[in-house]
């Protein structure tokens, strides 16, 4: 029992993790038709550049993780609006290009990365009491995986309240729903590809520096790591659904977990794979996803 | 025209396959003359990765299919070359029948699989079926493939001739013959009724579809085309640099590839001949360039960008998909209309839009 409550908070942390790549990559696909593969870069931008913030300034270890995240998260929210103001506006209408533009800005950032700080993992601050653990019914569970879920739950929820509550959540919304209909009510919907590219790009800094803080390092090779795992989440939840990618972070998270501790080591990352074929097959448009 | 590309062709291969008899030299390209091994080795590697770029253009370029997973069928033609011949200790030629066999039923699989759905999903389904080659190499479940250390080839088995550094002028023909094989091949293919069916996919589906084509079985046929000639190079690839490693299976492997068909020009044969092996080239003699003396004196600036040759390769392919989108090819295509008006995703024709 208590090995299943422990692999059930781990799965979900890295659902978590997971959840905050995919959702922005997610309203990014769904309101520009653009498969953003810079994300992943974007990414291990902010967790280096949280790991640097982290390590010039002083002070207790929860302290430089916070800064570490507050850098992170606004690192790759600023490098994500220029990316869209500059590489990707300029090809719209051209979505293949756009893509392929993400494709080599991936590559030339990733390189940056290692040329910058070497490919040596370099190792994260992380508070003695994110490792400590609370035994919950016989299981330890380490405190930094709960806090990883509850900022996972945190950012779903401004996302929804974004989406919902707000004018530009509605031009979002809208401009998933029907591109030209928005454009054509006189509404400047570029505005939004602007923002929604910011936030996903604060989404995917924060993750980094939770990766960080969650496998204790970060290396180059970081983000497309995770972006492959967060492109099928995508994939599964239904592109353009924030609360799809977040029911298939969960489920991707745990699926990977159980299926690595009681099958065999990788079996989880395959089990992910045909999971995501399965859905494909069975619901094209993914679990929340539209019909296309 | 046909006969003036055809002889040119013909005489691109034999200033190509002579060579290995020149003592010319390109200083700052080549490591050394061009019948020194090390040269050979190295446009030998260009070669194989030319012909895997154009066999990628097959998908992509001529029939509009997106794939991520194309490095899984070269990987098999590397994997199971290798296992054949180091573990399961088989001849030479078995041993490339049944890579060459395991390309083509898997490709036949995967593609009947993934080809039910179109776009970006069909894009997904086979960076899955990578992924899972990927996860299934590196964990290596069943103890043959080395996992992330690779697997050596065992070289006794094979002909003396295709055997250590004298010899290396051998591989580079066979090399050689491979990019002209998997040209032949394309070239045949493309031209053919089939490769007009492939075209017409590229540029609008429904209406070919609605004209009363089955476009699943083209799209497969290409796809099973395009996959197995991977398989092939891959073969060439494994006996060339005399091992398997875990990196020709990841989705980044895939990635160059798309980066050197659209830096040389998608859907134009000797474009994406031209784009794989330049990418080759550069990758392998940007690193030389980093480790001189003359980026050693820059201030860290310029010195750290310039070190890292994917660094280059990536500024240089942005700026081409900005600047130039048809690729290198559109810059001599007789019509003069850029390639890259071509390249459409196959599905969402703007249906919603």
């Amino acid at each position: 029992m208590s090995t299943v409550i422990v692999l059930i908070v781990t799965g979900l942390g890295l659902g978590a993790l997971y959840f905050l790549i995919a959702s922005g990559l997610s309203l990014i696909f769904g309101l520009m038709r653009v498969l953003n593969f810079a994300h992943g870069a974007v990414l291990g931008v902010g967790a280096y550049l949280g790991w640097w913030a982290s390590v010039h300034v002083g002070g207790p270890a929860t302290a430089r993780m916070l800064v570490a995240v507050v850098a992170g998260t606004v690192g790759s929210a600023v490098l994500a609006a220029v990316v869209e103001l500059v590489l990707v506006r300029p090809l719209y209408e051209r979505e293949v290009a756009q893509v392929l533009v993400t494709v080599g800005l991936a590559l030339a950032i990733v390189a940056l990365l290692s040329g910058i700080w070497g490919t040596d993992p370099k190792v994260y601050p992380v508070p003695s009491w994110m490792t400590d653990t609370s035994s919950v019914a016989g299981a330890s569970i380490p405190h930094g995986r709960v806090v990883t879920v509850l900022v996972g739950l945190v950012v779903l929820g401004l996302f929804v309240l974004f989406l919902r509550r707000t004018r530009y959540g509605l031009v979002v919304r809208a401009g998933v729903e029907n591109r030209a209909m928005v454009t054509a009510l006189g509404i400047d919907v570029r505005r939004a590809f602007t923002l929604v590219f910011t936030l996903g790009g604060a989404a995917a800094g924060l993750a980094g520096a939770l990766a960080g803080v969650y496998f204790g390092s970060v290396t180059p090779g970081l983000g497309s790591s995770l972006l492959i795992y967060a492109f099928i989440v995508v994939v599964i939840g239904g592109l353009g659904s924030v609360p799809g990618s977040a029911l298939a972070a969960a489920v991707v998270g745990l699926v990977q977990q159980f299926t690595n501790y009681y099958a065999a080591s990788g079996i989880g990352d395959l089990s992910v794979v045909l999971l995501l074929a399965v859905v494909l097959l069975v619901r094209p448009q993914g679990l929340l996803g539209r019909a296309l | 025209m046909r006969r003036a590309q055809l002889l040119g062709g013909v005489a691109l291969v034999v200033v190509l396959a002579l060579l290995p008899f020149s003592a010319l030299t390109v200083p700052g390209v080549l490591p050394g003359e061009f019948a020194s091994p090390g040269t050979l080795q190295l446009l030998a590697i260009c070669l194989v990765f030319a012909a895997l770029a154009l066999s990628y253009d097959l998908l992509f370029g001529f029939t509009g299919l997106l794939s991520f997973g194309h490095a899984l069928y070269f990987a098999v033609g590397v994997y199971a070359t290798t296992i054949a011949l180091s573990v399961w200790h088989w001849a030479p030629v078995p041993a490339v029948l049944l890579a060459l066999g395991c390309g083509l039923v898997l490709s036949v699989l995967a593609g009947a699989v993934s080809l039910r759905v179109r776009g970006i999903a069909f894009a997904m389904v086979t960076l899955a079926f990578a992924q899972a080659g990927s996860v299934l190499v590196v964990q290596d479940p069943l103890r043959v493939t080395g996992g992330e250390q690779g697997l050596g080839l065992d070289v006794s088995r094979l002909p003396d001739a295709l055997v250590g550094v004298v010899n290396t002028r051998n591989v580079y023909w066979l090399a050689l013959a491979l990019a002209a094989v998997v040209y032949l091949v394309v070239r045949l293919t493309t031209t053919s009724a089939a490769g007009h069916v492939w075209a017409a996919i590229r540029e609008n589906e429904q209406r070919i579809a609605v004209l009363g084509v089955r476009t699943y079985t083209f799209k497969l046929l290409a796809f099973v085309t395009g996959s197995t000639l991977a398989t092939l190079c891959g073969v060439v690839y494994v006996l060339l640099v005399g091992g398997a490693t875990a990196d020709v299976t990841t989705p980044e492997f895939t990635l160059a590839l798309l980066v050197m068909v659209v830096l040389g020009g998608s859907g134009v044969r000797w474009g994406a001949l031209l784009g794989g092996f330049a990418y080759t080239l550069l990758d392998q003699r940007l690193g030389a360039l980093a480790g001189s003396d003359t980026v050693a004196a820059l201030p860290a600036v310029a010195r750290v960008p310039l070190s890292q040759p994917l660094f280059i390769l990536g500024v240089l392919f942005v700026l081409v998909v900005l600047f130039l989108p048809g690729g290198v090819a559109s810059l001599v295509r007789p019509d003069g209309r850029p390639a890259g008006s071509r390249m459409r995703l196959p599905a969402r024709k703007r249906a919603r839009a």
